[in-house]
């Protein structure tokens, strides 16, 4: 189908995005890449949106670091995730994650930010977020908010970000000597949506696991986090069985999702050295 | 509509070389744009949903999905299609190894294809097979099985590196990462 | 003269050859011309609203609001188009009990599937269209739907069509000797269980129409993406009311077909019904989600199978029921039925065996409508057969090679009829097994096998022998009453420059139809391939002809092309042996000269030839004849249909874990008569592959209980991408038929029917020692969990 969409317009800062978006009242939609946007428009599962292309505030793309944190900016791209040095050097968790996203065209054009903003619960980087234990940086009409990200999504398709707000940045704790990053799924195709997938983080030798793929939103799968933090691989993925909350589909049932997600960890933790 | 929305958009564009201004109905893809508006029908139109890889063209010299895109977002950005690199010669190695091999059936993939492979025959190095595979797996062929694109593709890499002298491999960051990550 | 096709060094040596395409350097420069590249003056398009039912009773239909809509300039309904045009039903003749309602290009009383198309919009922009169609108000009262093949026939399911009284559309048992008292008494009796999925074409190109109506002239023109102009020429005439000869189809560039593209679509005909009516150029282009609704699905068999052998592992004979849905209407005009037909002809195909039974049921359903796609029933018999084949392999401990080597059709037993009732002309299944065998180095694989196992890696050998219809005789559509042409055409014409021309009814979708003709007719004549130029798929201009399908260009129109070829080269020479005070039977053209055949001595250029017919015809004998155009039209004869056969084997490697298949390789040795060109042959085999890989492993439209489609997308319904296949070897035996002096046959199909058994016995191969197996496609990581007991909830 053919995109239809109620306006369009360019917003050239933040301060101007949020004013259009006011403008809009409601109807308004922040056009960053357009992978996922642009493609249910297509699909007609949304209409009529009046679209405030963000694509050109400069403040929002690119990685630098701020502190102990890695602030990357929203409209920083997968392919840029994917070779910037210094989210190599400090976040290598997202490149690690930022290949694995569909295909080279679509990486061309897709954003970090759009991506955790549309919060597709199989998409890979909300999962890294929470894992990484990332922060959500969020412009509004009263300022900056900071979002810790295993509280930013709240189910599917749905986020704490408000309406006026737009997803300006995440930022990462940065990367300790010795902190470990591992993704992996399984996905029918390359570059198709995972039937199910683990981001992990080992820092200090504790484990942060966020699952995608595996429910209604990216989980973080804290019994089985607790279990490979002592060592116990069996019982983390008795654990993630109940961590998870999968639903099926034409591609799988949530029961095939949830033994999935147990081989997933079984194969991290030797990736890991665990056990 | 507010006053800060428009349904209709002034472009200026660089397509293939030649500058180009035009209005266009804000939701109007790309694609239809270059098809229909201005009759560059060498790129296709396969799904409209971003999975099928026919309308891939070059913005700013990356590879996007011409169906994803509204030309709306590309105020000022230089495009080349099928047409235009025919023209300037760049992937004419590429054309004539896909029609010695015969890597084209019906050709409705090819000038998406093409499109693709570009990015990997110009970075240095000669990729694997497997690389190859992997990098053109989002552009959708019913006719060929894939075989003959993909040796067409390699035959090029080894070409091109042959006259460079290149010997670091090309688009392999993207293979390693999915061959370590998946399942 | 005859060809001297086993030397390589005679004269004009193209057939055999390979000789790149002649249209593949414009494709590849973005110079195609597929329909939605044509845009006409004053041109609009149109928009379908489908039916989000699969079954209801259409009620009030408002159109204002999508009337009033800018940009939309009519709207019609099912009545609207009635008044134009004819409804079709999809019926055969020789198909005994076949029943059909009637099918209108708009639904009038009653929405059959999802899908369907209901209300038309036109706009004058594609995008005008759909909002004008987003505003159109349909009143659905839904209906009770048939979903399930297996219950469709119970007394207790609707009948979906009231006046036919059931939901079977047809039934067909095949069955020859004493099947009963065989598997009684047999030394082993092997059974299973197996399903093909419903599948749908995806050809990268939508199917798309532009329909021109000419008041001025009373003449229709419809460009369509399409593989059968002739056909289609007929049917819109006689639907529209229009005569024949004022209907012209013209099929340009086709983005892919498989079948897809040779039926009668409702909004296909409902587009050049509006054309008529508006009397402008009408476009429709479906898009991608329509497709998978839209467009013809296939395949969804469900059937149960028994194999019987004797002590020594000698087949005795076969035993099938096999069941397919086919959506609520038989298409039109060759009939849903003929995938279930081919089924009973098909399954134990390469084997010798006397006892028989075969029995298809076709029913109706709320879903899509199903239809001839590429391999049509092969891969459903196939994948019964060898699944048969190779358990009873396993179980009675004999190696699967070894098995079929015990069973196949001796190469010297020809020609022959099977127990399911085929005429077999000459095949080479023993030939192409040692072919195969060697290719893949069989026993080196076992040993790695053997050897991986032991280390926990689980990989398997698949092997699939199959037979493949090919070269249809009007037994195929004709008999039943449809005007489907068996028979295709060819004219060759020399102009001046001694440069050809050759226009031919066979139809170019991809698979290199310009190039073997091209190779076909300089042979013929006697040019180089370069000098000669091909036109297809226009009715005004091409001989009448069936065009392409059921892999019958190379054998059917290539003959004509021969034959043709051959009139002009005699016709050429008798003109040059007037000029040359010589005798036609000493000359022979070799690569556009006339020359002495015995010393090989240059005479005269064909360009002086033409030079002196076209310009200075005065210096000839009166009475000379001297056109150098002729036309040759073939049809087979001896046989309904000429077989093909071949085998295909498959390694995998399945992650016992995940269930994920790797695809290591493949391999398939076929035997398609006279190879014209053995690039596009390997090409169609590999492409065809790929296409039953997709079907063993991907490929599957689900709908739900209610008759919704869960996956009508590309993102949901998984075709096979480059990153999953693997690299295929490809082999060939020839055994030319004798039906023709070119002695070609299909090879269209040969990889889709045998690709998806190969892969399904070597995921078994792989698991068995784990005490699974899987008959039910796609072989889905779940499934094959399932099948391990992985997975039980």
């Amino acid at each position: 189908m053919k995109a239809s969409i109620g306006g369009y317009t360019r917003a050239e800062t933040v301060s101007h995005a949020l004013s259009l978006l006011a403008e809009a009242n409601g109807a308004g939609r922040l056009l960053a890449g357009g992978q996922s946007l642009i493609a249910a428009l297509n699909l007609g599962t949304t209409s009529g949106d009046m679209l405030i292309d963000i694509a050109g505030i400069g403040a929002l793309r690119g990685a630098r670091i701020d502190g102990n944190r890695l602030i990357i900016g929203a409209l920083t791209r997968h392919a840029d995730i994917a070779s910037d040095p210094l989210i190599a050097e400090h976040a290598p968790l997202l490149a690690k994650a930022a290949p694995l996203v569909a295909h080279d065209a679509i990486r061309n054009r897709g954003t970090i930010g759009g991506s955790l903003a549309y919060a597709d619960p199989a998409a890979e980087y909300p999962a890294c977020a929470i894992a990484l234990d990332a922060t959500i940086i969020l412009e509004g009409p009263n300022g900056t908010r900071q979002v810790a990200a295993q509280d930013f999504f709240l189910g599917l398709f749905e986020t704490a970000r408000a309406d006026d707000e737009i997803l300006a940045a995440i930022a990462v704790p940065m990367a300790a000597d010795g902190e470990r990053h591992v993704i992996r799924e399984a996905a029918r195709r390359s570059g198709d949506y995972a039937l199910a997938g683990l981001a992990v983080v080992r820092r200090d030798g504790r484990h942060r696991i966020g699952a995608f793929a595996l429910g209604d939103r990216p989980l973080l799968c804290e019994g089985a986090m607790a279990a490979l933090d002592g060592g116990d691989i069996d019982g983390a993925v008795a654990a993630l069985a109940t961590d998870v909350d999968p639903t099926s589909d034409t591609q799988a049932s949530a029961a095939y999702r949830r033994h999935l997600a147990g081989v997933l960890l079984r194969r991290i933790a030797i990736d890991l050295g665990v056990g | 509509m507010t006053d800060s929305f428009q349904s209709r958009i002034d472009l200026e564009m660089t397509i293939n070389g030649e500058a180009v201004e035009l209005t266009v109905p804000a939701g109007r893809h790309l694609i239809d744009v270059l098809r229909h508006d201005l009759g560059l029908t060498g790129s296709h139109v396969g799904c409209e949903h971003g999975v099928c890889g026919a309308c891939t063209i070059l913005v700013d010299d990356s590879t996007v999905r011409g169906c994803l895109t509204l030309a709306a977002q590309l105020q000022g950005c230089e495009v080349w299609t099928i047409e235009g690199l025919t023209e300037k010669g760049v992937i004419a190695d590429l054309q004539k190894a896909f029609v010695e091999r015969n890597a084209l059936q019906c050709g409705y993939c090819t000038p998406g294809m093409l499109a693709s492979a570009k990015a990997l025959v110009e970075a240095e190095g000669v990729p694997s097979r497997e690389t190859i595979r992997e990098h053109m797996s989002g552009n959708y062929c019913r006719c060929t099985g894939y075989e003959a694109i993909v040796d067409a593709i390699e035959t090029v890499a080894r070409q091109r590196a042959d006259e460079t002298g290149a010997r670091s491999r090309a688009g392999e960051t993207v293979a390693k990462a999915r061959a370590g990550a998946r399942s | 003269m005859t060809i001297r096709f086993d030397d390589p060094n005679r004269p004009n040596s193209y057939i055999g050859r390979t000789v790149p395409r002649p249209n593949a350097g414009r494709l590849v420069a973005g110079r195609g011309r597929y329909v939605d590249d044509i845009t006409l003056p004053r041109m609009v398009h149109v928009a379908f609203v489908r039916s989000p039912h699969a079954h209801a009773r259409i009620g009030a239909i408002e159109t204002g609001e999508a009337e009033t809509l800018k940009g939309v300039l009519r709207v019609f309904t099912g009545r609207d188009l009635a008044e134009v045009c004819t409804p079709w039903e999809g019926k055969l003749l020789h198909l005994e009990g076949m029943k059909t309602p009637p099918q209108h290009p708009l639904a009038l009383d009653r929405a059959c599937w999802v899908g369907e198309p209901v209300v038309a919009v036109v706009g004058r922009t594609r995008a005008d269209a759909e909002a004008g169609a987003a505003l159109v108000e349909v009143e659905f009262e839904p209906l009770p739907v048939v979903t399930d093949i297996r219950t469709a026939l119970d007394p207790d399911t609707p009948v979906l069509h009231e006046a036919l009284g059931d939901n079977l559309c047809f039934r067909k048992a095949n069955e020859k000797g004493e099947v009963d008292r065989i598997f009684a008494e047999a030394h082993k009796v092997v059974e299973a269980s197996f399903k093909t999925a419903r599948h749908t074409g995806v050809t990268l190109e939508p199917r798309v129409i532009l329909v021109d109506w000419n008041a001025g002239d009373g003449e229709m023109t419809a460009h369509v993406s399409n593989q059968a102009p002739h056909m289609l020429q007929l049917l819109l005439a006689g639907h529209l009311d229009i005569p024949e000869s004022r209907v012209r189809v013209v099929c340009g560039d086709v983005g892919g077909s498989f079948g897809v593209k040779v039926h009668v679509y409702p909004d296909e005909v409902a587009t050049a019904a509006i054309a008529k009516i508006m009397e402008r150029p009408v476009k429709f282009t479906s898009d991608r989600m329509e497709a998978f609704i839209g467009d013809i699905h296939a395949r969804d068999h469900e059937a149960t199978g028994r194999i019987a052998l004797d002590e020594s592992g000698k087949i005795l004979g076969f035993d099938v029921d096999d069941w397919t849905g086919i959506g609520p209407y038989s298409i039109y005009p060759r009939t849903s039925a003929v995938e279930g037909l081919q089924v009973t002809n098909l399954i134990g195909g390469p084997y010798v065996f006397d006892h028989y039974r075969c029995r298809t049921s076709v029913v109706f359903q709320n879903k899509g409508i199903c239809a001839q796609y590429r391999a049509v029933g092969h891969p459903v018999a196939v994948a019964i057969t060898e699944g048969l084949v190779d358990k009873a392999a396993a179980e009675m401990g004999i190696d699967p090679i070894e098995l079929r080597r015990r069973n196949l059709i001796a190469d010297d037993a020809y020609p022959l009829t099977t127990a399911a009732g085929l005429k077999l002309e000459g095949l080479s299944h023993h030939r192409s097994l040692d072919a195969l065998v060697e290719a893949m180095d069989y026993e080196a694989l076992r040993a790695e096998q053997k050897a991986l196992r032991e280390k926990g890696i689980h990989r398997g050998i698949g092997i699939a022998s199959f037979i493949e219809l090919t070269n249809p005789s009007p037994f195929m559509y004709g008999i039943g009453g449809a005007r489907i042409s068996a028979q295709d055409g060819c004219t060759v014409r020399m102009d001046p420059d001694g440069s050809v021309v050759a226009l031919t009814g066979i139809t170019e979708q991809g698979q290199g139809t310009e190039a073997i003709m091209a190779q076909i007719v300089a042979e013929a004549v006697g040019v180089s391939p370069q000098m000669v130029r091909i036109v297809t798929g226009d009715t005004r201009v091409t001989p009448f002809g069936g065009g392409t399908w059921a892999s019958r260009g190379a054998g059917i129109g290539g003959e004509a092309a021969l034959q043709a070829g051959r009139a002009v080269r005699g016709q050429a020479l008798e003109v040059a042996a007037s000029m040359l005070q010589a005798k036609a039977g000493d000359l022979d053209i070799r690569d556009g000269i006339v020359v002495d055949a015995a010393t090989g001595e240059e005479r005269m250029a064909l360009s002086e030839v033409g030079r002196v017919v076209y310009f200075r015809g005065d210096t000839l004998p009166k009475g000379l004849p001297r056109e150098l155009m002729q036309t040759r039209h073939f049809i087979t004869s001896n046989y309904p249909y000429a077989f093909t056969n071949g085998v295909q084997a498959s390694y995998v490697e399945v992650d016992v874990e995940t269930g994920f298949v790797k695809l290591l390789k493949h391999w398939c040795v076929e035997d398609c008569g006279r190879i014209i060109n053995p690039l596009l042959v390997d090409e169609q085999i590999r492409g065809g592959i790929v296409q039953g890989i997709g079907a063993a492993l991907f490929e599957e439209i689900c709908y739900d209980g209610e008759g919704q489609i869960l996956n009508g997308t590309m993102a949901d319904y998984l075709v096979p991408m480059s990153g999953e296949m693997p690299d295929m070897i490809i082999r060939h035996v020839e055994t030319p038929t004798e039906e023709s002096e070119l002695g070609a046959k299909g090879a269209g199909e040969a990889g889709t029917a045998g690709a998806p058994a190969a892969v399904m016995n070597a995921i078994n191969d792989a698991i068995r020692p784990l005490g699974g197996s899987v008959t039910h496609m796609p072989f889905t990581p779940e499934r094959i969990l399932r099948a391990l007991g992985t997975i039980t909830d």
